[in-house]
């Protein structure tokens, strides 16, 4: 089986739909010829053609708003915001249009699109190449929002977002893009939207993490088992639809929960996640719930270690919800 | 008239830079001759020689911002070293674009605000910015003005009236209309000055900016600097219009579109807009004509999307040779002359980067917390606690993988 990098998998996924579907369209800018500034896009302009991978004016705003009529319309768009940062000025279309086209028509119409966006930070990025705004998306019904932290799963997510009858955000974990590599079968294959994925077994502390934070909660889970704390590690990899079975049965087992999130803590998705275990796991909880996330405060330049939620403060986490 | 070679790569049989094909010319809905009503104004002459009745600079302003261009030109340069090396961790500048850059500043009046985008570090420089304070906003260290909050190239001072760089495209264009709409309630004679590149015009932003402007004649100066790509995106792709300039039409106000790589003809346009601004004949949108040399970023290699020879023609209209060759037309620089101010400028750039350097790499974790609201809330508070603690238990926490 071929080895990619997470980009790689990407890229696969789009040409592998393309292939099968022709109403599948890219859209974006520098998305053609160029390949995309991470060069997601690769290669599809060659062997699709501008009609398919198309290079947009420099507007969020216009490439989603004519992504919902080329969907209204019966392509299959998957736009690409060239950062998750420069998603808001599409927040308009996204929030107001997107989500609730199919709603407000009565179900007459619908607009599924995949909108994929590389997020987060630790690539020295600053604010505006440094952003985790998925919260903003699973609290706006009518969307569903993924985010893969490897390439077997960005593979089989989108493929599965592709296919999926509504809009999904595709969340793609820019700081392991080429980092994280890993087994990927060629040809389509699935992986259905809303299904997490119990990485680690372990009966002591549950530990919910997605995207490129699931290397760091993979690496403090380790470390805590050195430590002696046995957790149990939820790659959740789909935040809506949320797989809230998996996260209830593990939290029941353990009684003890860490949630991991580099986006800022307040209204993160975090809040939700500690809402729902407390809401449904009552009665098995033995320690707080516990969230290590990024700060309050813009994405920073220089302290974006700090900032970020890493192995060591999440192990801290670890111990002191164990110890508790 | 002269046909740039710019458009005529844009217009070459029908077919942008790539070969793909573009709406005909002819079959445009444009029933007006934006050429002609848009020429292209220059005031340097290939060989140096102007007109010099159209030519308001003061001759003593000359070689100051000849040295500023020098300077600006040799930063770049620098920077860009720095970042191959890992000194710095991004860097974002203006080789080929420096005329329009600084003659649009020295355009403006002292107390004029300037919005900047993010490659117009000269301008800052030009209001005062000291190249040690710039290169520590660079290295994001314990000098930063900016606290080490924002990416490098990012760079805000206040003292100059340079408003603070964001990286979304446009958003600075509806603030400055803003700006100058509050100097006219306030009955100042200020008029903001706003830079941003072809690409932008594309954006949301720069149509609501333009819109507000001209429907209540606010007094502000727009600045397109139409460098011909926006990342890998060729300014064809942008629009269909032939020029930026003639936007300026449907937004009923003026349109004048200059050679960017003229620096008397870009702080003509500019001084001429202002004027008009500040005697209440509302807003322009100057195109100034130049060109990207160098990819978008360090981040950009455009040996990937652009070819060679599209940038060759623009080596010889450099802006700094063009000046230069003036300067010499009008006898006020000779080559030992010229050796001397590249020798300084060097020299500067060495000493700046020596002071900002010798400053400790990082703000204070504290600094982290700063400003996001005017006071700290318990949020921030708590979590700066936090932070302390957990970098006290571990100092793994203040270090990513693979940082000393
Ligand atoms: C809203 C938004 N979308 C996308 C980007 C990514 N991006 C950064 S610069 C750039 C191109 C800008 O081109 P242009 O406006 O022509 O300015 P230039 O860089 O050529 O000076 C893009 C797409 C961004 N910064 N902001």
């Amino acid at each position: 089986m071929p080895v990619l990098n997470v980009i790689q998998a990407v890229n696969d996924a789009l040409r592998t739909e393309m292939r099968r579907d022709p109403s599948v369209v890219v859209m974006g800018e520098d998305v053609g010829r160029f390949g995309g500034v991470f060069r997601a896009t690769q290669g599809l302009h060659d062997e699709f053609g501008a009609d398919r991978v198309i290079d947009t004016p420099l507007a969020e705003g216009g490439i989603v708003g004519t992504a919902v009529g080329m969907a209204l319309y019966g392509l299959r768009p998957v736009p690409e915001i060239q950062f998750a940062d420069f998603i808001f000025p599409a927040m308009d279309q996204i929030v107001n249009e997107v989500a609730k086209y199919r709603y407000r028509s009565g179900g007459q119409y619908a607009c599924p699109m995949v909108i994929r966006s590389p997020y987060g930070g630790g690539i020295r990025g600053g604010h505006y190449h440094s952003q985790s705004p998925e919260a903003h998306f699973v609290h706006t019904p009518g969307l569903k929002v993924v985010v893969p932290s490897n390439p077997y799963d960005a593979k089989g997510l989108l493929i599965s977002a592709i296919r999926d009858p509504d809009p999904v955000l595709f969340f793609e974990p820019k700081r392991v893009y080429r980092a994280a590599k890993g087994e990927v079968p060629e040809g389509e294959y699935e992986i259905p939207l809303g299904q997490a994925k119990v990485t680690r077994e372990g009966g002591q502390v549950t530990v919910l993490a997605w995207g490129a934070m699931w290397h760091e909660a993979d690496q403090a889970v380790r470390e805590a088992a050195e430590a002696g704390v046995d957790c149990e590690l939820l790659d959740l990899r789909s935040l809506q639809p949320l797989d809230v079975e998996a996260i209830e049965r593990s939290v029941k087992k353990t009684g003890r929960a860490v949630i991991v999130h580099e986006a800022p803590r307040t209204c993160g998705f975090g809040a939700e996640l500690s809402a729902l275990i407390q809401e449904r796991c009552f009665l098995s909880l033995e320690a707080p719930i516990t969230r290590v996330t990024g700060f309050d405060t813009p994405f920073p330049y220089t302290l974006e270690a700090e900032y970020l939620p890493r192995a060591p403060r999440i192990l801290r986490a670890i111990r002191e919800v164990a110890a508790f | 008239m002269r046909r740039e070679i710019h458009e005529s790569f844009v217009r070459r049989n029908g077919h942008d830079v790539h070969g793909e094909e573009l709406t005909p010319f002819s079959q445009r809905p444009a029933a007006h001759r934006p050429e002609k009503e848009f020429p292209l104004e220059r005031v340097l002459a290939d060989d140096g020689s102007a007109d010099l009745a159209r030519s308001h600079l003061p001759q003593e302003r000359l070689l100051p911002l000849y040295r500023l261009m020098v300077l600006n030109r040799a930063l770049d340069e620098r920077m860009i070293q720095l970042q191959r090396q890992g000194r710095i961790g991004f860097y974002i500048g203006s080789i080929g674009e420096e005329a329009t850059v600084l003659g649009a500043a020295e355009g403006m009046a002292p107390q004029d605000w300037i919005f900047p985008c993010y490659r117009e570090h000269g301008a800052a420089i030009l209001r005062g910015l000291p190249l040690a304070k710039f290169l520590c906003d660079l290295l994001g260290n314990a000098g930063d003005l900016m606290e080490g909050h924002q990416m490098p190239c990012h760079e805000a001072f206040r003292p100059g009236r340079f408003a603070s760089i964001s990286s979304p495209i446009a958003t600075q264009i509806p603030q400055a209309v803003g700006a100058g709409w509050a100097a006219r309630i306030k009955k100042d004679d200020m008029v903001p000055l706003v830079y941003f590149g072809e690409g932008a015009t594309s954006a949301n932003d720069f149509h609501t900016g333009l819109n507000f402007a001209g429907v209540r004649k606010v007094p502000v100066v727009f600045v397109c600097r139409n460098n011909g790509w926006a990342i890998s995106v060729p300014r064809e792709r942008q629009t269909a219009a032939v020029t930026f300039a003639e936007k300026a039409l449907a937004y009923g106000m003026k349109g004048e579109r200059v050679d960017g790589n003229d620096l008397l003809a870009v702080y003509e346009a500019t001084r001429l807009a202002r004027a008009r601004a500040a005697a209440g004949e509302g807003p322009t949108l100057i195109e100034c004509v130049t060109y990207r040399m160098e990819g978008h970023s360090t981040s950009d290699d455009p040996r990937v999307y652009r070819p060679a020879e599209l940038v060759d023609p623009w080596r010889k209209k450099d802006p700094i040779l063009r000046l230069k060759g003036h300067l010499v037309w009008r006898g006020l620089l000779s080559e030992s002359e010229d050796a001397a101010i590249r020798d300084a400028v060097a020299a500067e750039i060495q000493a700046a980067l020596r002071e900002a350097e010798a400053l400790p790499s990082k703000p204070p974790l504290e600094s982290l917390f700063d400003g996001v609201y005017a006071q700290p809330l318990w949020q921030q508070r708590e979590q700066l606690e936090e932070l302390r603690s957990a970098v006290a238990a571990d100092p793994r926490v203040a270090r990513l993988r693979g940082e000393g």
